[in-house]
């Protein structure tokens, strides 16, 4: 069954796009990657999935029931971290997280508390005095602590140290075997490659591709650069290779494909320095789609 | 109306609620304590207020007031409670929605399975609550202020009464007008310049509708249409007045609901 169903979404603030044309489905129990750059549209997928905002024209359903209809009881079902997290200043983050519970049928004490002490978080404290991490990390339970069937996760990891990162992962990995259905927004590649099954990218506000994860990291790019005695473009002229630049004897290019082939050719140079990095997403974006 | 929303809204705004009521409350027993002192002096104080430019009178109403009675005094003093009053009920007004943007805690409210609806009604009905509570504060420091400093004079209880009463749709009209101006603007950064505008703009409104004598700016101002002098000399509500009032609050309240099940809630940026 899809839990997410998105038909022809289309948003626009007056004249300034949003997103446009974007379908795609999410079935149950998958870890869905959402990535693109900032300002690409992402935020506006989630906020429309969440009846923050209205769409412009398409159509949207959660658990095969529509948005628009159904919001108040699609959304008993919906945990939601928001890539910005705000809360009540003047509360503790034990009567946040109580007022939210509030919302939800049922006794979620006991689980609130197992979340808070799994992340480390201290409960008495003031959330005007949380630390940005901090923040998260009430976002983290709050969006958790109904136990929903289905996370909204925006570019949930900034401001988690990378200790706590790996926590929050194995966390959403256990609520994943549970059932529960992920999307996963974010516009850094290693981390969704690490948690999701299925990418969407979205670029533009139009849905680029929707891939699984290991077709995309097939056709993963390395971007090298190098300097070294007597080179010239010609000594990585490889399959694989592309946009190569020489500039003041450093070569730089990006490869795709077998990397030893690549380590093979260095090691018979003199080399300076060389430096073989992840390409930005911007950079992917650029050569994945020539 | 769900539960949760209202007694957060309650408790958050509980704190106002007892400043404003308390400052007003302590307002009217001091200013009303010098009744029995201008009762005394009256034939002394008609001599100086005589003697007041026209306009100055008009704006405080003083020429359709006597100081000397009870009631006449106490509509004079009743003024400066519907002012601040006004400021407190636009203050909610502007804030019920505005302030979750502002603050940016919409998105944790509106990702709740609760609608828009339910929302806005929880919101209001916790306001009406906040503002009840002020009333009865208030009303009892009225009513305590005019029987111990009432210099042994009489006056008709039934109008205080309804003097008293009639607080209460004033207030309305500025929680109304405040809420449905935050929704027609695109945000409300802060909340207090915007319900003092409100609340002294309709307030110089009556009192400059008072100088100029016939302008009809009294229709849009409740400074007029619940005019405490007014009620005192004639005993009873202006009807017509009144009703335009509740009018201009339900309107406000329906166009409220419109806006706000269709407003979009922005991402911070």
């Amino acid at each position: 069954m899809s839990v997410i169903q998105v038909r022809n979404l289309t948003k626009y603030y007056g004249k300034a796009r949003g997103i446009v044309d974007v379908s795609f489905d999410v079935a149950e129990g998958e870890i869905f990657g959402f990535i693109g750059p900032n300002g690409a549209g992402k935020s506006t997928t989630i906020r429309l999935l969440l009846s923050l905002i209205h769409p412009s024209s398409g159509s949207m359903t959660l658990f095969g029931q529509d948005v628009a209809a159904h919001g108040p009881a699609i959304r008993r079902q919906i945990g939601y971290l928001p890539s910005e997290v705000y809360y009540y200043e003047g509360m503790k983050v034990r009567e946040l997280l109580q007022y939210s519970a509030g919302f939800y049928p049922g006794d979620w004490r006991q689980r609130t508390a197992e979340l808070a002490d799994y992340m480390e978080l201290d409960m008495g404290r003031r959330i005007s005095d949380l630390s940005y991490g901090n923040k998260k990390k009430v976002g983290i339970v709050q969006g958790l602590l109904h136990s929903p069937r289905l996370l909204f996760l925006d570019e949930p990891t900034s401001g988690l140290d990378p200790l706590m990162q790996r926590k929050f992962f194995d966390l959403i990995r256990r609520e994943n075997a549970r059932g529960v259905t992920v999307f996963f927004s974010s516009h850094i590649l290693g981390e969704v490659q690490r948690l999701c099954t299925r990418v969407g990218i979205i670029r533009e506000g139009r849905m680029v591709e929707v891939s699984n994860i290991r077709t995309l990291q097939e056709n993963n790019y390395k971007k090298i650069r190098l300097s070294a005695e007597g080179l010239s473009a010609a000594t990585f002229d490889l399959p694989g290779v592309t946009n190569l630049q020489s500039d003041n004897g450093v070569l730089s290019f990006f490869f795709r494909g077998d990397i030893n082939a690549v380590l093979r050719r260095l090691s018979e140079l003199p080399i300076n320095d060389v430096v073989i990095e992840e390409p930005t997403l911007e950079e992917i974006f650029m050569h994945y789609y020539e | 109306m769900n539960a949760t929303i209202f007694t957060h809204e309650l408790r958050t705004r509980l704190r106002s609620v007892l400043i404003w009521s308390l400052g007003v409350a302590a307002l009217m027993l001091l200013y009303f304590s010098f009744f029995p002192a201008f009762a005394d002096q009256a034939a002394l104080m008609k001599e100086m207020m005589a003697r007041f430019p026209p306009q100055m009178s008009a704006a405080f109403g003083l020429d359709k007031l006597d100081l000397s009675t009870v009631l006449g005094f106490f509509s004079f003093v009743f003024l400066f409670a519907q002012l601040c009053l006004a400021i407190q009920a636009a203050n909610y007004g502007f804030g019920l929605v505005s302030v979750e943007e502002s603050e940016l805690t919409a998105d944790f409210l509106l990702s709740k399975p609760v609608s828009r609806g339910q929302i806005l009604t929880s919101k209001l009905l916790a306001a009406l609550g906040s503002l009840a509570l002020t009333d009865l504060l208030v009303w009892a420091a009225c009513l305590a202020a005019v029987s111990l400093f009432n210099a042994g004079r009489s006056y008709d209880a039934a109008t205080l009464r309804l003097l008293l009463l009639s607080l209460i749709p004033f207030q309305l009209f500025f929680l109304a007008v405040g809420l449905i101006i935050s929704l027609l603007v695109k945000r409300v950064r802060s909340v207090t310049p915007y319900a003092l505008g409100l609340a002294f703009g309709a307030y110089v409104l009556s009192a400059f509708s008072g100088i100029f004598g016939d302008v009809k700016l009294e229709l849009i101002t409740p400074f007029k249409h619940f005019d405490a002098a007014a009620i005192v000399s004639s005993g009873a509500l202006n009807t017509p007045l009144a009703l335009a009032s509740m009018a201009v609050v339900l309107l406000a309240l329906a166009a409220s609901y419109w806006l706000y099940i269709r407003r979009d809630i922005h991402a911070v940026s």
